[in-house]
């Protein structure tokens, strides 16, 4: 393990970095793994033990914590951390229990999803091939992160590999698939975003007013069906939009 | 009879704030709460209440609104035209609201973000723990007319309170601890950043700031392929076209566009309040520096109560207070008393 000056990029991992004046970041890989993925998740649920945390998440390939720097200085905090890093590998770690399958309807192009043809031809493929591509692709949630209850799923396949756009959409609506780097995210709030807007869903992620606030979990999989716009419609009234679930092994 | 406000009109961004919610950043919902924190202890202080009590935070336009019954109320934040019944109230200040008054809050003379402060705090429903809206999370609402707000009971009654309040309500420096990604961007780079001097933007809301700069912007290599990060509020976004972004209170909890670094806590409250057109700068402190400031910080807040003065009720002396309160964005109780 190591504590490299911020953003090296020549670190091995796991890396401890700070975040804000308040945060750790501890981080599994350099780019986005499925080991990494794992790990992220089993060493934030053995957080859970160590003195001091106020708050954790993870993100694709890290750990976060939060903690008080006037109640625990920096140095304290990282040596707790250094001594649960090296209790196991964990990159070995298994994913979190109870996962279960989706199939989400979406509806990939029309005026519902505008930017699938721009994102096919980043993709270097036709809009055709790039439906058949994206609704095919089974995918992991990695992590629910920057809105309530939204996930981050991968991999897609190589060609998907695009970066984000230089400027942000302003807004793209609840329910909106967007794809970048091999990943996808299905949107539970509107809001602006730097990825492609490929598909429309008609599923609800965040219920605040529910029992089960947020719908996805990390571990989880989901397969993005394509459907016609006219299916979708009838699907709105459903908070699923006709998604439908299966508990995995 | 239940204690309550009326809100007889109300400008487009006026919603219930407190400190927000912590614990759901793995679910991805970002703690939210007031702009400008700072604004709730004061508020606090002025009504000598927890800070816990939740406030009415007005983006840049007030609202009107009607008591059901004597209440007190403070005002904080972005000083902003205030009256009851026509006669003019001194900001940063505690007042009575009379049973049947009417206080009208105009629009914001510097700053962005003005507070209203009502004695017991507001009483509204609490989702995944607190009362606070979270516009950007869909939580809550913004508060209209016709809305009638519910307040918790209140025993005290001391009014006529002032705070002798720094300006932080037309820019400023704002101070930069380095985070995790502030390496990927070159030595130069961030030596140009501290050095740039940046307007606010009119594009700016609860989720983060613009801060508009002359010349070609900041980028890192390969910036738009970066894994997505943890983010935390004070964070400073680049998103493509290289504008930096200071992300606040209902900022997303993570995201790929690389960050320079994060603003300290201390210093969120005048990134928020900066208006439109405010001249901005960024400089860079270690984190033993930002750990200090943040002690220095919380001490302030914990003081807070200790600087009140009484409020000088004389009319006469009304507008000179308020004139004096316009042009400095600071009233100075002591001047005057």
């Amino acid at each position: 393990m190591n504590s490299a000056p911020q953003g090296s990029e020549c670190a091995e991992f796991p890396l401890i970095r700070n975040v804000g004046i308040d945060g750790l970041l501890v981080s599994f890989g350099p780019s986005l793994s499925e080991p990494a993925n794992r790990a992220a998740l089993a060493f934030r649920a053995a957080l859970e033990a160590v003195d001091g945390i106020e708050e954790t998440s993870t993100s694709l390939i890290s750990t976060y914590l939060r903690f008080d720097p006037l109640k625990v200085p920096h140095t304290d905090m990282q040596t707790r951390v250094e001594a649960l890093l090296v209790t196991r590998d964990w990159t070995g770690a298994d994913l979190p229990e109870g996962r279960r399958l989706f199939r989400i309807p979406t509806v990939y192009g029309t005026k519902l999803a505008p930017q699938l043809s721009e994102a096919a031809q980043v993709a270097g493929m036709s809009a055709e091939d790039a439906v058949s591509s994206l609704s095919q692709a089974r995918v992991r949630v990695q992590t629910i992160g920057f809105a309530p209850g939204q996930p981050y799923l991968g991999a897609l396949p190589e060609a998907w590999d695009i970066p984000r756009q230089q400027a942000l959409t302003p807004v793209v609506p609840l329910g909106a698939l967007v794809v970048a780097i091999r990943q996808l995210v299905l949107f539970s709030v509107t809001t602006p975003t730097g990825w492609r807007h490929v598909g429309q869903t008609a599923m609800r992620l965040f219920r605040p007013e529910s029992d089960t606030p947020f719908v996805l979990r990390p571990g989880d999989e989901a397969i993005f069906d394509a459907v016609t716009p006219e299916a979708l419609e009838r699907m709105k009234t459903d908070p699923d939009g006709g998604a439908t679930w299966e508990a995995l092994r | 009879m239940t204690r309550a406000l009326s809100v007889i009109s109300a400008g487009p961004s006026v919603t219930v704030q407190d400190l927000g919610r912590t614990g759901f950043l793995a679910f991805g919902l970002s703690r939210g709460g007031a702009v400008d924190r700072l604004a709730i202890a004061e508020g606090a202080a002025l009504l000598g209440q927890p800070v816990t009590h939740a406030a009415l935070e007005m983006a840049g336009m007030g609202a009107v609104f009607e008591a059901h019954e004597d209440l007190r109320i403070a005002l904080t934040g972005a000083p902003m035209r205030a009256q009851i019944d026509g006669q003019p109230l001194v900001w940063h200040a505690s007042h009575l609201l009379p049973k049947g008054a009417r206080l009208s809050i105009g629009p914001a003379i510097s700053g962005v973000y003005g507070y209203l402060h009502l004695g017991g705090g507001i009483d509204s429903p609490r989702l995944l723990g607190a009362p606070s809206a979270h516009l950007t999370a869909g939580l809550g609402k913004a508060i209209k007319a016709g809305d009638t707000l519910p307040l918790a009971a209140d025993d005290a009654t001391r009014v006529g309170q002032v705070l002798d309040v720094a300006d932080r309500f037309s820019g400023g420096t704002l101070r930069v601890v380095p985070s995790l990604q502030t390496g990927l961007f070159a030595q130069e780079q961030r030596d140009l950043f501290g050095s740039s001097s940046f307007v606010r933007d009119t594009r700016g809301n609860r989720m983060g700031v613009r801060m508009a700069c002359d010349g070609p912007g900041f980028a890192v290599e390969g910036g738009l392929n970066v894994v997505s990060e943890v983010i935390v509020p004070g964070d400073i976004q680049v998103t493509g076209d290289g504008t930096p972004f200071v992300l606040l209170a209902e900022s997303q909890t993570t995201g790929g566009y690389p960050r320079i670094g994060t603003v300290l806590p201390c210093d969120l409250p005048l990134a928020g309040q900066a208006p439109a057109g405010a001249r901005i700068g960024f400089r860079f402190v270690d984190l033993a520096e930002a750990i200090d400031l943040e002690r220095k910080f919380r001490l302030h807040i914990e003081g807070v109560p200790r600087q009140l003065e009484p409020l000088i009720r004389d009319p006469a002396l009304m507008r000179d207070l308020m004139s004096y309160n316009f042009i400095s964005g600071v009233t100075d109780g002591k001047t005057e008393a």
